[in-house]
């Protein structure tokens, strides 16, 4: 980053006189010139429809002030990097006695507290909720929400292992997903198996699934890798629109069994959970319960990736990361290790999958198309490629991130009552991922910690770690 | 010459073709258990093609590559897939370019080398998961071998840092000890000394002969540095083209016309005399 800095007079002098207005104007000039060209096609006409005619209604006014904000935000920019650029080349007096990257790292800072206190407000959120909220059926959309994050920390994770540690680009992985999903629909309407029975057998197909595709794809590499994978997401889903006598086709399957509390029905007659526990009846003890049931599995998978990290395989992973020719001369069978990789992660795939399917009661091929596996792969890669804390930080900003965006309706009063945030989720969204790798481009957390140590304990700077080659 | 006696390598008739072009023509040396074989030659003579060759990464045009184990029986290196070469035949290497684990601390890329031991101690991960096995036992023992293969590539006090942040020197010496920890019956060194400063070459020296003396490890090593060859070697094959030229104990090959015509070159009017020598 910034290395020390050996400037001779003559370049800070040079520095000094870096912020050439006449340069930056001239530059400000011709990108409010793209803009005004950008504008013709896209701002300067509206077209308004008066009954069956259309009307052009020229807006120059709107282009001149949009044209006029770019200018603007160009010369800003410009004495921005002009200043800092003066502020790098003139080292301050304590520079050079300063060691370098000497502050605790963004790991060191965020596992210390943030583990527990993530863990604390996971396992009390129904709590929390209902007392803010004041009642079970107020908190429905809250717990909703939790849950569907969590649905997304459980899928990050379990990609986290083909993408993070593995270094496999996977951009198909909603089809372990959709695996797992279908596994439990079809057994439990088909031969009526319990939630509990399907769902390691929906782990077990999403792993074969996971096998099958692995074993045409681990000759390619990077970018190859991704299209075929991207390609298997994309033949599941059309598999299930279109073998109709198994699937349904597009109309997917409904009227899948609820969960049950280990064999007790969350029903409001006799027998039910309510009954049972002498509570009254109310539908949110389900919800609750799907709640404790998608952390108990998200926790699982996260118990099941830091052990592994400490086995053989796991370190046989995060070295084919590094370096897949050096592991095939220390003896390490590269293809097994990539296809347990493939096999473990779309084992998670296929438990959250099964997972949505008893929450959602239906399945149908729309829920796992490209967007889906797209989200899980940017929660990963926004999380920082391998660490378990960063993918939760981020499933929870970006599935989070929106929905709380739904409730800003405060900003009406500052943009006038037509303003809908909900429009602009999608514009922040893509800000939010920009500025993001802008910032930090190895992902929130980019450190990587030792799975052994010998004497202490320093996390490795994500600069050092490799990302995969596929 | 002993390494015909009881070698650990026999390479026979060893030919590589890429495409049209011939990396190695006709090869047959032999390696001695307990020696340190160096194979050298000019830029582009097909040394690390060889070593390619032997360790797996290319499976030769034609020829055999025997390693001759301790209890005499064969294992036809070229018959088994890459990975196995190691693990099965206990053939170790190094590479010209390093090839390390950057991202990985010291001694976790020492603990990947015992990949396959400690695989098979996590009962192949099913039991490792559990918790239950020797796992754990396994685990300390191989952190024992590392700890060991530090001290000896002194690299003890860099332990818990990432590989890619060691110097240059200290990174060699742990591609080494990273080899070692697969307990190699032969070791392969692609260019072990290219970039150290003399200082660190003696170094590495003294660290190739306790390994052999200690370990008993036989060591086949490519060099452009002569000093090392000279100094440690039993042995020396010289190529040329892809082609045997000299074979012999470094005395004799620093001697041989072939091979100072193959380094240096000859002056215009000695070519004829050399071509007539070398059977050109």
């Amino acid at each position: 980053m910034n290395a020390p800095s050996i400037t001779t007079a003559g370049q800070t002098q040079a520095v000094t006189r870096a912020f050439d207005l006449g340069a930056a104007l001239k530059d400000s000039l011709k990108t409010a010139l793209i803009m005004l060209g950008l504008s013709i096609p896209i701002l300067a006409y509206k077209t308004d429809q008066s009954g069956a005619d259309l009307f052009l209604t020229p807006r120059w006014g709107l282009v001149a002030i949009i044209c006029a904000i770019v200018f603007g935000m160009r010369l800003v920019l410009h004495a921005f990097t002009a200043s800092r650029a003066y502020r790098q080349a003139t080292p301050s007096s304590h520079q050079a006695t300063e060691p370098v990257h000497a502050e605790p790292s963004a790991f060191q800072h965020v596992s210390k507290f943030a583990i527990p206190f993530f863990l604390g407000v996971a396992l009390c959120f129904p709590v929390i909720i209902y007392l803010i909220q004041g009642g079970l059926n107020e908190s429905r959309y809250w717990v909703d929400l939790g849950i569907l994050i969590l649905t997304y920390v459980m899928l990050g994770w379990g990609l986290n292992i083909v993408v993070g540690l593995a270094g496999l680009l996977d951009l198909g992985y909603v089809a372990f997903y959709a695996v797992g999903a279908y596994s439990y629909a079809l057994l439990s309407t088909t031969f009526g198996l319990s939630f509990w029975i399907c769902l390691p057998l929906a782990g077990i197909l999403a792993a074969f699934w996971g096998m099958i595709l692995g074993f045409p794809v681990l000759r390619l590499r990077g970018d190859y890798l991704a299209i075929v994978t991207l390609a298997f997401g994309e033949i599941v889903r059309l598999v299930l629109i279109n073998w109709v006598d198994l699937t349904n086709g597009g109309a997917g399957i409904s009227s899948i069994p609820r969960a049950t509390f280990f064999g007790i029905p969350f029903t409001a007659g006799e027998g039910g959970f309510a009954q049972t526990f002498g509570l009254e009846f109310n539908g949110m003890h389900r919800i609750i319960f799907l709640y404790y049931l998608i952390l108990v599995l998200a926790l699982i998978t996260n118990f099941v990736t830091m052990r592994l990290r400490k086995l053989p395989v796991g370190r046989a992973w995060e070295a084919l990361r590094e370096d897949e020719i050096a592991c095939r001369s220390l003896g390490i069978n590269t293809t097994n290790t990539k296809l347990t990789a493939f096999a473990i992660g779309a084992m998670f795939g296929g438990f959250a999958g099964s997972f949505f399917a008893v929450r959602q009661g239906f399945v149908s091929p729309e829920s796992f198309n490209f967007l889906e596996s797209a989200i899980i792969l940017a929660i990963v890669v926004l999380g920082g490629m391998g660490s378990q804390i960063g993918v939760a930080i981020a499933a929870i900003v970006l599935v989070g991130g929106p929905e709380i965006l739904r409730n800003l309706t405060f900003l009406q009063a500052i943009f006038g009552s037509g303003f809908d945030p909900n429009e602009y989720r999608l514009l922040l969204f893509g800000a939010g991922m920009v500025a993001m790798m802008v910032w930090r481009p190895r992902g929130l957390i980019s450190e990587r910690e030792p799975s052994v140590i010998l004497k202490e304990r320093k996390a490795i700077s994500g600069s050092l770690v490799k990302e995969g080659h596929g | 010459m002993r390494w015909l006696q009881d070698p650990i390598l026999d390479v026979q008739h060893l030919t590589m073709r890429f495409g049209g072009l011939v990396a190695v023509n006709d090869l047959s040396f032999q390696a001695g258990r307990g020696d340190i074989t160096a194979l050298i030659g000019p830029n582009g003579a097909g040394k690390t093609t060889v070593f390619n060759c032997i360790t797996g990464f290319y499976k030769p045009s034609e020829g055999m590559v025997a390693l001759r184990k301790p209890d005499g029986s064969h294992l036809l290196l070229e018959r088994l897939p890459g990975y196995d070469i190691n693990w099965k035949g206990k053939v170790a290497r190094t590479f010209q370019n390093i090839r390390l684990f950057s991202g990985m601390t010291v001694l976790e890329n020492l603990l990947v080398a015992q990949h396959n031991p400690l695989m098979i101690a996590s009962g192949f991960t099913f039991l490792g998961i559990l918790g239950i096995g020797g796992y754990r036992k396994a685990e300390k023992e191989a952190i024992e071998k590392a700890k060991y293969w530090l001290e000896k590539a002194r690299l003890m006090h860099r332990a818990d840092d990432p590989a890619g942040d060691l110097p240059y020197g200290d990174q060699r010496r742990l591609e080494i000890a990273r080899a070692m920890c697969t307990d190699p019956l032969l070791l392969c060194l692609d260019e072990p000394a290219a970039g150290l400063n003399p200082r660190e070459s003696l170094e590495l020296n003294e660290l190739l002969l306790s390994i052999r003396k200690d370990n008993g490890t036989s060591i086949l090593l490519i060099e452009h540095d002569m000093s090392v060859v000279m100094q440690i070697s039993d042995h020396v094959v010289v190529l040329d083209y892809g082609t045997k030229i000299s074979d012999g104990a470094p005395v004799e090959v620093r001697n041989d016309p072939k091979v100072i015509a193959a380094y240096l070159g000859v002056a215009d009017e000695e070519v004829e005399k050399v071509e007539a020598e070398i059977g050109a």
